[in-house]
């Protein structure tokens, strides 16, 4: 035979750079292969908590990402109309001088007129701190049309909530149970847990229209019905409620079942917590058979019974109100059978097994710890059940409810921080009493100041909302306001349609951020496009005056912006995954990572949170310049180690203090990032075996979280069944108290609060005739693509390069469809043509697509006739971010009215066979050429050039 | 026409759990960029923001449903060469480029005696090989023959790139002619299969098939099976939970 040379040896390039991938919202460890400075190979990094080793498609193709022909070069000024894509290169100087020309007199005198709104941000406490010292109300990120619904649920219920809050137990659990997850979500660690359950034979329930990705491989796929899982999770409950399957002592022992709750209908406290005079709420205590503080020595709760209160009033336990409403038949399995579309055996055996595993699969760890009351107990005891959801229960106007209903499945059966059970990621959990209260009200907001406190946090009531003396919004957005009052997220959806029509006011200065407003992060697309470039008659300017984008690629946002400020590739920039902000905490240990430019960047870009910093030193904000009044800090780099939100509590928690040994708090320590490359981009510090589970109600770590700095004394967080903060927006509706909803506002209060989880029907669906409109539409995002980026890559775009509507096949039938033909979809707001699929694994009565693949002609460098362009489309030009009109001349947002979260899963359609015509979707836009330095190759040899390492393959 | 060794001593080769494969492309896309710049002439990429993007790919991923109705099951299937013992991409090569190695199995092609004729691209039933169309030659799976044995590398790293990066699991890589590797068992324990065992090309990958689990409904043993009509009165559940709570003193 021949002999073959096969040369074997030699390392891929001539160095390893650890660094954060920024392909999706995970952030992961990568290890960056470089070969004479160039990317050779990205890889997963073995040592990194949060993808141990292993890397996704994103992940394995951000080369691609990062050689886009779609990079943006150098600052650019509009020079033709908006949307037209005309632009001229200027320089940082000029970027910056027109950016405080604009801003510097909106501050000076209205500062509300700027909005600043970031989207796939990681910098949140940057840039939140930043519009802090601006001055200006209006400020959020994406939360507000991503999953606001499921973190404030989470939060008001456990003081923590599903994903970077919290993850299950992967090693120990004996049923899981997913609940609608976008399939990129904690996209590497969900698939790490998959395969440990499959491997140790455990159960898996998805619970999710689509049977795709995650549903094609667990057990049991529950085709629900979309919006009504909430239904489905109270037939739960009441089947737990039936069969007598729940955890009293876990009740008793961690959450408010036992608070007395004052009956007394008609008064001003009825549904609230009785109090002792020190407003400790009471609980019975069955040796004496009388009203005592929860807190009491030696108290012992019951969970039944009415008593009389000190002013002769009666109470009983919240639990007992829990045993009336859920014991109710009208949750029965068979009432919930026809809405959900689950079969009631069905219902009845997941519940039913969900008992079994949790009560008689208990694990027993021989670990003793201390609770918060001193108790000492010799054990942990685990209720191996476990729980994650996302988009899919979020993004529906009942998504809060439905939220907070899975949280309190999961409380009933004791399964939360618990061995085998949902766990909490440092630094939560964190009750919502100890998040900041919303700033930027109506006598918040001054010229020339900053706000006193940071825009987002969590209200306590009506008294906490943001606004005018007569009831309106403060906030563009009206995030806190009557019509979203626990927006704790803010409603970037809003921000545009709400400043064209300048309700609550108009705007000077639209500000975003990594947010793709022009195109797939906006309901009403089309819509929202003619809004930016739409004029005022009497002026000639612009509706929304001035807009400064930033972002790192020519999205289609960038043609309807004025400035833009472009920014870095994910391996040329500082960033600091901190502990303040999103952090990457498992539920075993602390940790926070930086990134740090493993190549230096080849154009005049910077990254935007340095530009941020720069820019608001120019403007002399508070925090960004010192008492001279010259520039803090000289970039982000310079802030992740400089800055302290508090005496010694920084971005980053590790290698603080001036040698470097302390961990959480320390002063700033210069050799910090330094530290951090040489551990691989990352800090971990694990918890003590002590600590580790009960972490609510667990003395060694609520020390280990003060040790830290999470905060500054122990946070137990008492889980909230039964929600005050629900019921006064209740009483609210009903009249009591000072603060008053607007009379329109006050019915749909009063029927979507609601101090313990309900369930009503998505918004949308009530306001069409079904009969028109019999369907659902959905879209989820695949494993391959984050939003809108993965287009420009050239390998992921040849995996998701056009996007079908996905028809199930009796629908195909009913219409005569095949593969490849093609439908109008139409909803009450718009018709789209599309090309169609067949599908059989999806609810008989919803159709669905991938998001965010189809694209503008002309956007991301793409050629103007991509597939992405010709085939791909967007379910958004169907959905409005506001509701089918009533008539009543109001403006109702598509939106959860509890949290203001963006209803895009709300959707209902009707469908028709469509001629194929020229086998183009529509609607079909003009090209928008944004300009790009890059040369798009006509042929791709990535790798072709690369020298061998040491004889090596290369 | 280019000949098999009669027996190799190892035999190197993958095997695929469909279990727990999502479908993700996580393998698919992490080949591309280690083969890419690794083994002989770069995978290119044609219009690859075009109109037509289309690229050379070792490893791709099929997703298709199968079944019917209610049984139907969506399926990810990746697929790449399967280093076939009676490989006839091998024995089709009319210059000697195709070979399959004697000492562990693997199949190759040597670029520099590659002519592009395809012959091998249409004998294998797989679809395996994909013609590279910037370079000219025939580009298959490797088995990342310069990761494998890379002396370069960590112990732990000397394993397919498909297989390091997989975030499932759901990719094994080892000795398949050893009973006793940890691959064999696998096979041995989930009833692996072989790919189109009719067409005797005798493959060394295997495929794990998705676990034929029981809907939760009959999964129940009969104790648990939720009963007929109880209580529904809060006082009957109330007084439940009082007696329960009495037990807890």
């Amino acid at each position: 035979m021949t002999a073959h040379s096969v040369p074997l040896h030699g390392a891929p390039g001539d160095t390893v750079k650890t660094t954060t991938c920024y392909m999706c919202a995970c952030r992961c460890g990568i290890k960056v292969h470089l070969l004479n400075g160039q990317v050779r190979y990205i890889e997963g990094n073995r040592d990194h908590p949060v993808n141990r080793g292993v890397l996704c498609a994103k992940g394995s193709a951000g080369i691609m990402q990062h050689y886009s022909p779609a990079r943006l070069s150098a600052p650019m000024l509009r020079t033709g109309p908006r949307g037209s894509g005309a632009f001229k290169e200027i320089t940082w100087d000029e970027a910056f001088d027109i950016a405080a020309s604009w801003l510097k007199p909106v501050r000076e005198t209205d500062p509300k007129k700027l909005a600043f709104f970031t989207g796939r941000d990681q910098s949140q406490s940057l840039t939140s701190y930043w519009a802090q010292q601006f001055g200006t109300p209006n400020y959020a990120a994406h939360g507000g049309f991503c999953s606001v619904n499921m973190a404030t649920a989470g939060i008001y219920t456990l003081g923590g909530a599903f994903w970077e809050f919290g993850a299950p137990d992967w090693e120990r659990t004996k049923l899981f149970m997913i609940f609608g997850v976008a399939e990129d979500h904690d996209s590497n660690p969900i698939k790490l847990g998959l395969s440990r359950l499959k491997e140790r034979n455990v159960r898996i329930i998805s619970v999710n229209p689509i049977r795709t990705g995650y549903s094609a491989i667990a057990d049991d796929w529950i085709g629900i019905r979309p919006g009504t899982d909430g239904l489905f999770v109270l037939a739960l409950i009441h089947e737990l409620f039936r069969t007598r399957k729940i955890d009293l002592d876990y009740l008793i022992r961690y959450t408010n079942a036992p608070w007395l709750v004052i009956d007394d209908p008609g008064a001003a406290d009825h549904g609230l917590f009785a109090r002792d005079e020190e407003g400790v709420p009471l609980v019975v205590n069955r040796a004496t058979g009388k009203p005592t503080p929860h807190t009491a020595d030696g108290v012992k709760p019951a969970l039944t019974g009415t008593v009389a209160l000190a002013d002769g009033r009666t109470a009983a336990p919240a639990f007992e109100a829990m045993a009336k409403l859920y014991l109710d038949p009208k949750f029965a399995p068979e009432a919930a059978a026809e809405e959900t579309g689950i079969e009631a055996g069905t219902i009845r055996a997941i519940a039913a097994e969900l008992a079994r595993v949790a009560f008689e699969e208990e694990i027993v760890i021989d670990q003793p710890w201390t609770d918060m009351k001193g108790e000492r107990h010799d054990k942990m005891i685990g209720r191996p059940v476990s729980m994650h959801g996302m988009r899919g229960i979020s993004a529906h106007s009942n998504g809060f409810q439905t939220c907070r209903a899975i949280h309190v499945l999961q409380v009933l059966l004791g399964s939360v921080e618990v061995p085998g059970g949902f766990r909490f990621k440092p630094p939560y959990p964190k009750p919502w009493t100890a998040h900041p209260k919303p700033s930027g009200g109506a006598h918040d907001v001054h010229p020339g100041e900053a706000l006193h406190g940071p825009h987002l946090g969590y209200p306590g009531g009506p008294e906490d909302l943001l606004v005018e003396d007569d009831g309106s919004p403060c906030r563009i957005d009206k995030a806190f306001s009557w019509e979203a009052p626990l927006a704790a997220h803010g409603l970037m959806h809003m921000v545009i349609a709400n400043a064209h029509a300048g309700d609550p006011y108009p705007l000077d200065v639209l500000f975003l951020y990594m947010a793709n407003m022009a195109w797939n992060s906006s309901m009403n697309t089309e819509g929202v496009t003619k809004m930016l470039e739409d004029k005022d008659e009497a002026t000639g300017e612009y509706r929304i005056p001035k807009i400064i984008y930033s972002d790192a690629y020519a999205s289609e946002m960038v043609a309807y912006a004025d400035l833009i400020l472009p920014d870095t590739t994910y391996l040329e920039r500082h960033d600091c995954i901190s502990l303040l902000d999103r952090p990457i905490c498992e539920p075993d240990a602390a940790a926070d990572a930086i990134r740090h430019p493993v190549v230096e960047p080849d154009r005049d870009v910077r990254g935007f949170q340095s530009a941020l910093i720069q820019l608001g030193g120019k403007l002399g904000l508070p925090g960004f310049v010192g008492e001279d009044g010259l520039p803090k800090y000289a970039d982000y780099a310079d802030y992740m180690v400089n800055h302290e939100r508090k005496p010694g509590v920084g971005p980053l928690a590790g290698w603080r203090g001036e040698d470097g040994t302390a961990e959480g708090r320390g002063a700033p320590n210069a050799d910090q990032l330094d530290r951090y490359i040489e551990n691989g981009g990352f800090w971990i510090k694990h918890i003590p075996d002590e600590a580790l589970f009960y972490k609510h109600a667990n003395k060694a770590y609520q020390d280990f979280a003060v040790s830290l700095g999470f905060y500054d004394t122990p946070q137990p967080v008492i889980f909230e069944l039964y929600s005050e903060v629900q019921q006064k927006f209740v009483l609210a509706a009903m009249g009591h108290g000072d603060r008053q909803p607007p009379e329109h506002l006050r019915e749909r209060i009063g029927q979507t609060f609601a101090p313990l989880p309900i369930w009503y029907p998505p918004f949308e669906g009530e306001a069409i005739d079904p009969n028109d409109y019999p369907l659902h539409a959905l879209t989820q995002r695949p494993m391959a693509m984050y939003h809108s980026w993965g287009s420009q890559n050239a390998w992921l775009r040849q995996i998701h390069g056009s996007n079908p509507l996905y028809v199930p096949g009796a629908i195909c039938n009913e219409h005569g469809l095949q593969d490849g033909d093609w439908v109008y979809l139409t909803s009450h707001h718009g018709r789209i043509k599309v090309p169609v699929k067949r599908m059989e694994g999806v609810n008989a009565s919803t159709v669905w697509t991938w998001n965010a693949i189809g694209k503008r002609s002309g956007a991301w460098a793409l050629d103007k006739d991509a597939p992405e362009t010709t085939k791909g489309f967007l379910l958004n030009h169907l959905i409005h971010e506001l509701l089918p009109e009533k008539g009543d001349g109001l403006r109702w947002a598509n939106s959860d009215p509890i949290t203001g979260q963006a209803a895009w899963f709300d959707l209902r359609v009707r469908i028709e066979k469509a001629p194929a015509e020229d086998g183009v979707s529509r609607p079909h836009f003009s090209t928008a050429d944004v300009p790009t330095r890059h040369a798009r190759p006509e042929t791709l040899r990535f790798g072709q050039d690369f020298e061998p390492v040491d004889g090596g393959p290369a | 026409m280019t000949e098999l060794p009669r027996k190799t001593d190892k035999k190197l080769g993958l095997v695929i759990d469909l279990d727990i494969c999502v479908g993700c492309h996580a393998c698919v896309v992490n080949c591309k960029e280690w083969n890419t710049g690794g083994y002989g002439a770069a995978l290119s990429d044609q219009n690859p923001y075009g109109d037509d993007p289309s690229g050379t790919w070792l490893n791709r991923i099929h997703t298709y449903e199968a079944g019917e109705g209610a049984d139907t099951r969506v399926v990810h299937f990746p697929k790449s060469c399967l280093h076939c013992d009676d490989a006839p991409c091998v024995t089709v090569c009319p210059t000697g480029a195709s070979y399959k190695r004697a000492d562990d199995g693997i199949v190759l092609v040597d670029e520099s005696m590659c002519i592009g004729c395809g012959l091998c691209a249409w004998a294998c039933p797989y679809g395996a090989r994909e013609m590279d169309l910037a370079e000219g030659v025939m580009k298959k799976c490797t088995l990342c023959v310069d990761r494998i044995y890379n002396e370069a590398f960590e112990e732990v790293d000397r394993v397919p790139a498909c297989v390091r990066t997989c975030p499932a699991n759901a990719r094994h890589f080892g000795d398949l002619a050893d009973p006793t590797s940890d691959v064999s068992q696998m096979v041995a324990a989930r009833g692996g299969i072989d790919l189109m065992p009719e067409q005797g090309t005798k493959p060394v990958n295997k495929y794990l098939p998705p676990r034929k689990g029981t809907p939760i409904g009959e999964a129940l043993p009969a104790a648990h099976r939720p009963g007929g009509e109880d209580d529904l009165s809060a006082t009957g559940f109330l007084g439940w939970v009082d007696d329960m709570l009495s037990r807890f003193g």
